[in-house]
């Protein structure tokens, strides 16, 4: 039996956050010194303001939502997008160093940035009038406005394009109608991205501000996964949204599908910082945990899940290396990303799993952090496209024949 | 005001410390490294935060090093120094820097110096004291606190067993203890920003490097610890006395 000694020290060496990065081939070497820069300085930012609470609210299931204000100060929300309309001025890979960091803490801290960057932000300013960018991106960017993105709908998940939601010309202004669910910040939004089917049939899309009449978004309760990070649903009762609301002249489904490539892209950055995560946590606790006399990181199946871990994450980290190096010259395809996004995730996953197995009876509690990765994998696994749906899309892309039709 | 912060780069905390070449020099393979964090932490912020305050004036930090050094310098500029200067050498002693800083600062006639109380790798707590002597300076040490009205500081200093308070008038020289200032994370403006701040680099003067390394020892490993019956003072004054020779 263990003592209540042993117990304490856990507990204790769990909160001070021990993780230490790991970097098998020197990837390093490929990144510039403000790559290397970006990530430490959000690492610290994540020590120091994640790590203390982050098993509490996963615990209670409550969104830390003082953390939009300290996310927007470190430069979280849309680090790629131009300085003057509230970004960073940074490229696509110090972007997903970000993502990396902030996943490294929380897939649910990720979330929270990856909606404000990549599905609100990025839209409004690529999709967006010159009054919408100018209005809307400064307050995104500084954390004033909370933003989310309404795309899947209750019925309409891998199939966005079969959306019932839908705008009808009212003179100066559309009147919305329909529901969006999953939709990640939505009750402590100030805005919704909202994507609707006009009355052509044509995808459009729109800032809906919260307090319209007609707007609601309830939170969606009893989530085992993303728990530090609150999800809901956007319910829109003949909600009048005035036409300067809506984009200009982006129309279909490329419209969102370039935000999910956008988000798809950090998420594949983001994922490795769950993997290692629980990988350090795992090497730690092998070296620790001695059985048997010895430290079971000296026994073989110990180091075939260490060595296959490290093997993954090193395969994962040239994988969004790559893709990064080719975001920055406008190269990726989404196809490309849809590769990385479900290899990363997957190993992750998986890198959880094993990582729990390592640490035996410890793994499946919160004074550390793996069941916690675990459980926000699943989630993470499923949305932005699903593992099944990007495997289908690297189909596509190498047979040239549609599974979806 | 015009403040100076001296910075040096060492070994990251978790960093496996070996030596190679008949432990005569330090390994640098698989080390990464840092900003001297009692430079960061402490000195620099509590310099950024003094001309916060005054609304004017500048902030410039200074290193003695090669080019690798460059990514330490750019971090002080992304947390919010002005601007930076690097004398290019590859210094072996305290005397080393203090002379190529002292050279250096002369001619700027700053109204404060700022250091870290010492560095986390060699610990010798000296650059600071000869700079400030070099350049006629006071020195103050360990500093914890520090008020500034005009050109008049209240510092507060850790003293053996206690604080000292000092007041004195510019230009002086600190070393900076914890309790000086909070670190701060630099934000990715920062970041960007810092690539388009100068970062001079500028050739040392010439120097006699009055010291060299002549060889490294790692602590000895820790003993296991002695369990002893409670009763049993004899055994333990025999094992403090012969084992430990502490009485």
């Amino acid at each position: 039996m263990q003592s209540t000694e042993n117990v304490v020290s856990h507990h204790k060496r769990a909160k001070e956050d021990p993780f230490q990065f790991h970097d098998y081939y020197n990837v390093d070497e490929l990144l510039d010194d403000e790559h290397l820069l970006a990530r430490n300085a959000v690492r610290d930012w994540v020590k120091q303001e994640v790590s203390p609470i982050i098993e509490d609210c996963a615990d209670k299931a409550k969104c830390p939502t003082h953390l939009f204000k300290g996310l927007a100060e470190i430069g979280a929300f849309g680090p790629s997008l131009p300085v003057e309309y509230g970004g960073g001025g940074m490229d696509e890979i110090a972007y997903g160093v970000i993502m990396q960091e902030l996943e490294r803490g929380d897939s649910g801290i990720r979330s929270m940035a990856s909606v404000q960057g990549s599905l609100v932000m990025y839209p409004i300013y690529k999709f967006g009038s010159e009054e919408q960018r100018r209005k809307y991106l400064p307050k995104l960017g500084s954390g004033e406005f909370i933003g989310c993105f309404g795309l899947t709908e209750p019925d309409h998940g891998s199939n966005p394009g079969g959306m019932i939601t839908n705008i009808k010309d009212d003179g100066d202004a559309y009147i919305l109608n329909g529901a969006k669910m999953w939709i990640t910040n939505s009750p402590v939004a100030d805005l919704a991205v909202v994507w609707a089917k006009d009355e052509e049939g044509k995808i459009r899309g729109m800032i809906v501000e919260k307090d319209m009449k007609g707007f609601s978004a309830p939170e969606i309760h009893g989530k085992w996964s993303l728990r530090a990070s609150i999800t809901g649903e956007l319910v829109f009762e003949d909600v009048r949204v005035p036409k300067e609301n809506v984009f200009p002249e982006i129309r279909g489904l490329k419209g969102p599908l370039s935000c999910l490539s956008k988000a798809r892209y950090g998420i594949a950055w983001g994922a490795i910082g769950a993997a290692l995560d629980c990988y350090d946590s795992a090497l730690r606790y092998s070296q620790e945990r001695v059985q048997f006399g010895k430290p079971i990181g000296q026994f073989q199946l110990t180091q075939k899940k260490l060595a296959e871990m490290i093997t993954e994450i090193t395969k994962a980290q040239l994988l969004a290396w790559r893709l990064g190096t080719l975001a920055n010259k406008g190269k990726a395809t989404p196809a490309q990303i849809s590769m990385a996004k479900r290899n990363n995730v997957n190993m992750a996953l998986e890198i959880a799993r094993e990582a729990r197995q390592i640490h035996g009876g410890m793994g499946i509690t919160n004074e550390y952090p793996i069941m916690r990765h675990m459980m926000n994998l699943e989630t993470v696994l499923t949305y932005e496209g699903t593992h099944d749906i990007h495997l289908l899309i690297t189909g596509m892309d190498v047979t040239g024949l549609n599974a979806f039709k | 005001m015009k403040l100076l912060v001296c910075v040096s780069k060492t070994p990251e905390t978790t960093a496996k410390i070996s030596f190679t070449a008949d432990n005569t020099v330090f390994n640098t393979d698989g080390v990464q490294y840092i900003m001297n964090p009692y430079d960061e932490w402490y000195a620099l912020v509590r310099a950024l935060e003094l001309k916060e305050q005054l609304g004017a004036g500048s902030v410039t930090i200074i290193n003695v090093g090669p080019a690798a050094n460059d990514p330490v310098i750019r971090k002080g500029l992304a947390i919010g120094a002005d601007d930076a200067v690097r004398i290019n050498a590859d210094p072996q002693s305290a005397m080393f820097v203090a002379k190529q800083i002292a050279a250096y600062a002369k001619e700027q006639n700053y109204d404060m110096v700022f250091f870290g109380k010492e560095t986390i790798d060699y610990n010798g707590a000296e650059v600071g004291a000869m700079v400030a002597e070099s350049l006629d300076m006071p020195f103050i040490s360990f500093a914890t606190s520090m008020t500034v009205e005009g050109n008049t500081a209240t510092v507060t200093r850790d003293i053996e067993g206690g604080s000292e308070v000092i007041e004195l008038v510019t230009p002086f020289a600190l070393s900076a203890a914890k309790g000086l200032a909070e670190q701060r994370i630099p934000n990715m403006r920062g970041i960007m920003m810092a690539k388009r701040k100068p970062l001079n680099v500028v050739e040392p003067v010439e120097c006699n490097d009055p010291a060299k390394v002549v060889g490294y020892e790692l602590p000895g490993e820790k003993s296991d610890v002695k369990m002893l019956d409670p009763e049993n003072m004899e055994e333990l004054i025999r094992l403090l006395h012969e084992e430990a020779k502490v009485i």
